[in-house]
């Protein structure tokens, strides 16, 4: 696929990073010279200095026969008009947006082919703050990821001592929890994956990942490790886009409390927000943590755009009692430095961000794609199309699908019904399948699953 | 300062006010109560006083400057004051001394309803009229002097109302130019009175106490033609029904009957964060009120306590200053608690007066501020009505306004004790004349007819800085304003 990334920024960058080593085509964009060149240094892409939204920039990064333009510069206004120079000049198939402010993205008849031509916006502000916020809803998973609009969630848990299941066989799972529909999609020991089978053993402090609808991830939750208490009260560091997003998505259910150390911002935010204490100082600043509480503090979110300050501010946290941290990191490298220690869940903006557009990358018809494992693994919706005849997957039984090694079904949604994969479920047209893919390499033979024969009009 | 052009304006504000003689003139006639020679007299004096200062300056057409505001503001509240005054001072009857006139006009052209005449019930109609019809012109001048004078001189944290301001309310500059603002609230409170006087009339009154009752009940004024005041109709409960309707919606800042009767719709009213503690401020008061009357047997049975005590709650706090029983020698605490219910009092831009509802909501926000600060030293927390930040400076505003509130009150009060009066009565007709109530407590409960002249041009005083929000009248009396 050849696809053009306007801005070399986080997003850019680490979007060009995981798409580059796919097989596609990169061209990135920035007027940035200094970081092209880190970029193209590292990775095997195009690099093209200019202004995103000229057409002679865009001719020259290859528009007329890319797939896919992705705009992810730091104006929304830049990359509202690239995407219309785009479509215009170029006739580009897939136009991706990111855009930010609110005072667009309420009228969704903008983005539309008469007046503004994107196809798909992004809010990688949104996608992180909606991450963190499904982690806090669900106190004890390391991950939580929604399918099907939220009606089927992937969670990944460590599994403890003192957990029911822990040291029994999977298939006791549903003696244990009779009506609870639930499906074990993938364990990781030791940072090796594991095929789960009927009489695979969990141990302690294994990582089991599993699918449920939204209702019963508590339940299924509970087997694994003791539950721990809901979280009430939340402090966050650093007002920036994020942060300010979360407190709002955060404040009507929970006590939060956010501190910034730019007393302009603070004021700002505190103007915004009704129900959140905004506290003006440094989140590293011990005084200020003891004085705000933190000892009581179920959960601590470092989120500012300093992966220094926010490691820093998280391990104090947790130093000084606080129930829980997390900590957004964008370099990978600290990533798997700090996951083991303090910090209770490293979040990864990038990771939370991929899926969305790989999506959109991915050939045959998927909805929402998942990057877990710092990319090594995903969890893949898509929907299968076709008839017996045309398709390798509609009107099989799971157990006659062949698929590729290491890749489990967790999950179909017909409709609005939500199916926890069994060895006979039948798939039929038009249903959304949940796949957990364990190694990334597998995804093309996953692909061509999902596709239709040429038989198929 | 341009004199000349506050001339003018004072003289045709005069010739104006001398035409409010006719129609008590009109009523003298048709009911042939021999007053008609006092109104002519005073229709003539004022309308040629007010020729005499027009004339020479009559084409000194300017552009008034802010200080003149001040100046036409204060002006227009003590010359007709004194002019209004007229005729209670040159007819038979009541045929009051200079003193008590001036009284009687303030009272009613501020809209406090405090009086010094007895044996109202005994008075010609026409005067009876008279005295009603200057409330309601009282309470028209307040309703522009609220809405359309005050925001643009930003007396007291007002200019929280002013249209550049992000205020509780958007648009609350009704219409770009502010004589199409006084017109369209002028209908509104045209048309509030007369539903009012229609509503009274169905319910049971006289033609003539409907209409009468309808001016003083609108303007939240006071004055009734009868000495029981309203209790005169307690045969007819659902008169105190209607009287507490009107006086409510008296209460309600007269912009947001705007809005909402030009929208058709009555979502403003929800939004509206003052008006919802207008309604919970007199709520909680009307159920303790109500309650402690029953519990304490002071009404027999369960009704009548609830009529009577939402009725003086709403007239006390809305400061109206309509009584049906004599709630003065209500027990314990219930006639204090009322009168500190009138310095709440109505909403900004509404006829009422105290110290307005979003002072108070302000000055508790504020406070509430101080103690979350003492626990969160380092928390940033901006003051917020209805979802909008306020700006610190309003808040300097009505913390000074309320400084220099509680100043002048102690300040007037010990002048009161001076002349005699007992702490009880001196503290009650500062509070009813400062918040434009009119009933106080002790010797005061029900005129104040037995104050010696210096008290009552005390009062005078009080109940014109009530009115003016104090600064307007305050500006005028230091140095630096009239320093060229």
């Amino acid at each position: 696929m050849k696809i053009i990334i306007l801005g070399a920024g986080q997003v850019g960058s680490s979007l060009a990073n995981n798409l580059a080593s796919e097989a596609n085509d990169i061209t990135i964009v920035d007027v940035d010279s200094d970081l092209l060149h880190d970029l193209q240094d590292r990775l095997d892409l195009r690099t093209i200095k200019g202004m995103a939204s000229h057409p002679d920039v865009l001719q020259r990064a290859g528009a007329e026969d890319a797939d896919m333009i992705i705009a992810v510069t730091n104006s929304d206004e830049t990359n509202i008009v690239a995407c219309q120079v785009a479509y215009t000049l170029y006739h580009t198939p897939t136009k991706i947006a990111r855009v930010r402010s609110q005072a667009y993205l309420q009228h969704a008849e903008l983005f539309t082919q008469e007046a503004m031509p994107v196809d798909v916006i992004i809010s990688p502000e949104q996608l992180v703050t909606d991450y963190v916020h499904r982690l806090i809803e669900h106190p004890g998973a390391l991950q939580v990821l929604d399918f099907s609009g939220g009606r089927v969630q992937l969670v990944a848990v460590k599994a403890y001592y003192g957990g029911p299941l822990v040291g029994h066989e999977l298939k006791t799972l549903r003696d244990h929890m009779p009506g609870v529909q639930s499906r074990v999609a993938a364990i990781y020991r030791r940072g090796l994956a594991i095929n789960p089978e009927g009489n695979t053993v969990i141990e302690a402090d294994d990582e089991v990942f599993f699918i449920a609808a939204k209702k019963d991830i508590r339940s299924v939750m509970s087997e694994l490790r003791r539950l721990e208490k809901p979280v009430k009260r939340v402090i966050i560091a650093g007002g920036g886009n994020i942060g300010k997003r979360l407190a709002k998505a955060l404040e009507k259910r929970y006590q939060v409390k956010l501190i910034d150390h730019n007393a302009r911002r603070t004021r700002a935010i505190s103007e915004e927000l009704d129900n959140t204490i905004v506290l003006q100082g440094d989140a590293a600043d011990e005084e200020l943590l003891i004085e705000e509480n933190i000892e009581q503090t179920d959960v601590f979110c470092a989120m500012t755009n300093d992966d220094e300050v926010n490691i820093l501010s998280a391990m104090l946290a947790k130093r000084l009692g606080a129930r829980k941290t997390m900590a957004l990191i964008n370099r990978a490298a600290y990533v798997d430095l700090v996951e083991s220690g303090d910090i209770d869940i490293a979040i990864s903006p990038p990771q939370a961000t991929i899926g969305s557009l790989l999506a959109h990358v991915r050939r045959g018809d998927v909805v929402m794609v998942h990057s877990l494992r710092r990319g090594a693994a995903e969890a893949i919706e898509a929907i299968a199309h076709g008839d017996a005849a045309s398709s390798k997957v509609v009107g099989k039984a799971i157990e006659d699908i062949k698929l590729p090694e290491g890749t489990t079904i967790g999950a179909v949604v017909r409709g609005e019904e939500v199916l926890i994969a069994h060895h006979d479920t039948v798939i039929e047209a038009e249903d959304h399948v949940l796949l957990f893919v364990v190694n990334k390499k597998r995804i093309p033979e996953v692909e061509r699953l999902f596709q239709v024969g040429v038989t198929f009009l | 300062m341009q004199l000349t052009a506050i001339q003018r304006i004072v003289g045709l504000l005069l010739m104006l006010f001398s035409t409010t003689m006719l129609p008590p003139l009109l009523v003298s006639v048709i009911s042939a109560d021999q007053l008609h020679i006092p109104f002519m007299l005073a229709f003539a004096l004022t309308f040629s006083t007010g020729m005499f200062a027009w004339l020479p300056v009559r084409n000194m057409r300017k552009e008034l400057r802010l200080r003149d505001g001040f100046m036409v503001v204060v002006l227009f509240w003590t010359v007709l004051g004194l002019f209004g005054a007229l005729p209670f001072a040159i007819g038979d009857q009541p045929h009051l001394s200079i003193t008590d006139a001036v009284f009687e006009s303030i009272s009613g052209l501020t809209t406090t309803g405090a009086t010094v005449i007895t044996g109202i019930d005994h008075l010609p109609p026409s005067i009876l009229y008279y005295r009603q019809q200057l409330q309601w012109l009282g309470g028209m001048g307040i309703i522009v002097l609220a809405v359309a004078i005050l925001p643009m001189l930003g007396i007291g944290g007002m200019q929280l109302y002013r249209a550049e301001t992000p205020g509780p309310m958007k648009d609350n500059k009704l219409t770009p130019r502010i004589t199409e603002t006084a017109k369209a609230l002028w209908y509104i409170y045209l048309g509030l009175t007369v539903s009012c006087a229609l509503a009274y009339w169905i319910a049971g009154m006289s033609f003539f106490d409907a209409i009468g009752h309808s001016f003083s009940t609108v303007a939240i004024g006071g004055f009734s033609t009868h000495d029981a005041s309203m209790g005169f109709f307690h045969e007819q409960p659902l008169i105190e029904v209607v009287a507490i309707i009107f006086m409510l919606l008296s209460g309600v800042n007269f912009a947001l009957h705007f809005i909402a009767w030009r929208g058709a719709s009555l979502r403003p009213y929800f939004l509206d964060s003052e008006l919802r503690t207008y309604i919970t401020v007199l709520g909680v008061i009307a159920v303790i009120t109500t309650s402690f009357l029953y519990m304490n047997k002071t009404f027999e049975d369960f009704s009548h306590a609830l009529l009577h005590g939402v009725f003086q709650v709403v007239s006390i706090g809305t400061t109206a200053g309509f009584t049906t029983s004599n709630y003065a020698l209500w027990p314990g605490f219930l006639p204090v608690l009322l009168l500190f219910a009138s310095f709440v009092g109505g909403c900004a831009g509404s006829t009422g007066g105290g110290m307005k509802v979003i002072r108070f909501l302000l000055l508790l926000k504020q406070g509430m501020r101080e103690i979350a600060r003492l626990i969160h030293p380092n928390a940033v927390i901006p003051i917020k009505v209805g979802g909008k930040v306020l700006p610190d400076r309003v808040i300097d505003s009505v913390w000074g306004f309320f400084a220099t509130y509680v100043a002048i009150f102690s300040i007037i009060m010990l002048l009161l004790m001076m002349t005699g009066l007992d702490q009880v009565t001196a503290f009650s007709a500062v509070a009813a004349t400062m918040n434009n109530l009119g009933p106080g407590l002790g010797d005061v409960a029900l005129h104040y007819a037995n104050l010696s002249d210096f008290a009552k041009w005390i009062l005078c005083f009080a109940m014109l800085l009530g009115r003016l929000e104090i600064f307007t009248l305050l500006v005028l009396l230091t140095p630096t304003f009239w320093r060229k």
